[in-house]
């Protein structure tokens, strides 16, 4: 996948607002934001950041320069360890023409030694959201790893899969009733690029793309 | 084996010792709070590198003479607190799991 053929992808299955969370990099989100804008999509500028405890939490922001802000903070804490391409894949960083212009040495795969609770306030800071990813996962899911679904930090949504996993869970766990749901594709290939199932109802004028990135990173925070 | 024994016996810190008296019986290793939910023990000694504050619930809920971190992992302050509220004690060491049980073998083996 490049950030031109995501965009791409996206626009062929209809959607309007497409976030680009690679792992524990938000580094190929300038190249996203162009290929995004040139096919009329709202790109969203995000992360799956992998905590310490080895949850996955989605991250996304308001503007670029707030997620590479969060990238470059993440950068530090992210243990040295070489990328072995045969074993975790190549990792790639796309210029805006959609051609590699670079490999990141660090291996991009394993954790930050970020807590769920500092994640959070790190990205709230940055007047983003971030919510814990597919729930309805057992790997790197947040109720595997911690025994449940943790009050705090507060998060004010969560993200699954399939919504009927998530009602399911929202039975054991009441708090998932309160927030609000994402399902999304997580998609991994262009081929798991959902159409254009859901949608939402965002004010947009005067409009800017700008100010619908805003409203939607407010309606996830619940405000 | 009583915890005030276990501290004794191997090199350990006592993070929170409100309960010095618990006795140890058996020893449980693992990090996946929902995995160790279902598999801790009454009395065990719980080693693990977890250090969300969750661990003290879990630890409490299952009634355990102590948790035990290991390599050198802390808990945070908030958690320190919830431990002492709940009488759980937490000792911590600097050795890696496998090296401090290891440690912990003889000494539980050869209880009073």
């Amino acid at each position: 996948m490049t950030p031109g053929n995501i965009a791409g992808m996206a626009m062929l299955n209809g959607l309007q607002i497409v976030a680009l969370t690679d792992h524990n990099s938000s580094k190929n989100c300038p190249a996203f934001f162009k290929q995004a804008k040139k096919l009329g999509l709202i790109p969203i500028p995000g992360m799956e950041l992998t905590t310490a405890e080895d949850i996955h939490v989605v991250c996304l922001f308001p503007s670029l320069d707030a997620a590479l802000s969060f990238d470059d903070y993440v950068d530090t804490l992210r243990p040295f360890v070489e990328n072995k391409p045969e074993i975790f894949g190549n990792q790639i960083l796309i210029g805006e023409d959609d051609e590699p212009v670079g490999t990141p040495d660090k291996l991009l795969w394993n954790a930050a030694s970020l807590t769920v609770e500092e994640a959070y306030a790190e990205v709230t800071k940055r007047g983003g959201v971030c919510f814990p990813a597919h729930i309805d996962r057992p790997g790197n899911g947040i109720i595997e790893t911690l025994g449940t679904f943790p009050d705090d930090p507060p998060y004010t949504a969560y993200e699954c899969k399939q919504a009927e996993s998530a009602d399911a869970l929202g039975k054991t766990y009441q708090k998932l009733t309160t927030i609000k749901r994402v399902v999304s594709s997580d998609a991994h290939r262009l081929t798991d690029i959902q159409e254009a199932v859901f949608s939402l109802d965002i004010e947009d004028e005067p409009y800017s793309s700008d100010l619908v990135r805003h409203r939607l990173i407010a309606l996830l925070r619940g405000e | 084996m009583k915890v005030s024994d276990l501290l004794k016996a191997v090199s350990l810190k006592a993070v929170v010792l409100d309960n010095p008296d618990a006795e140890i019986e058996g020893v449980y290793v693992g990090d996946l709070l929902s995995r160790a939910m279902s598999h801790l023990e009454k009395h065990n000694a719980w080693v693990t590198i977890m250090t969300n504050k969750n661990v003290v619930a879990v630890g409490s809920l299952s009634e355990v003479s102590c948790v035990i971190l290991a390599e050198g992992t802390t808990l945070p302050p908030d958690a320190v607190e919830a431990a002492r509220e709940n009488r759980v004690n937490v000792l911590a060491a600097d050795l890696p799991a496998y090296e401090l049980c290891l440690a912990l073998s003889d000494p539980l083996a050869s209880k009073p």
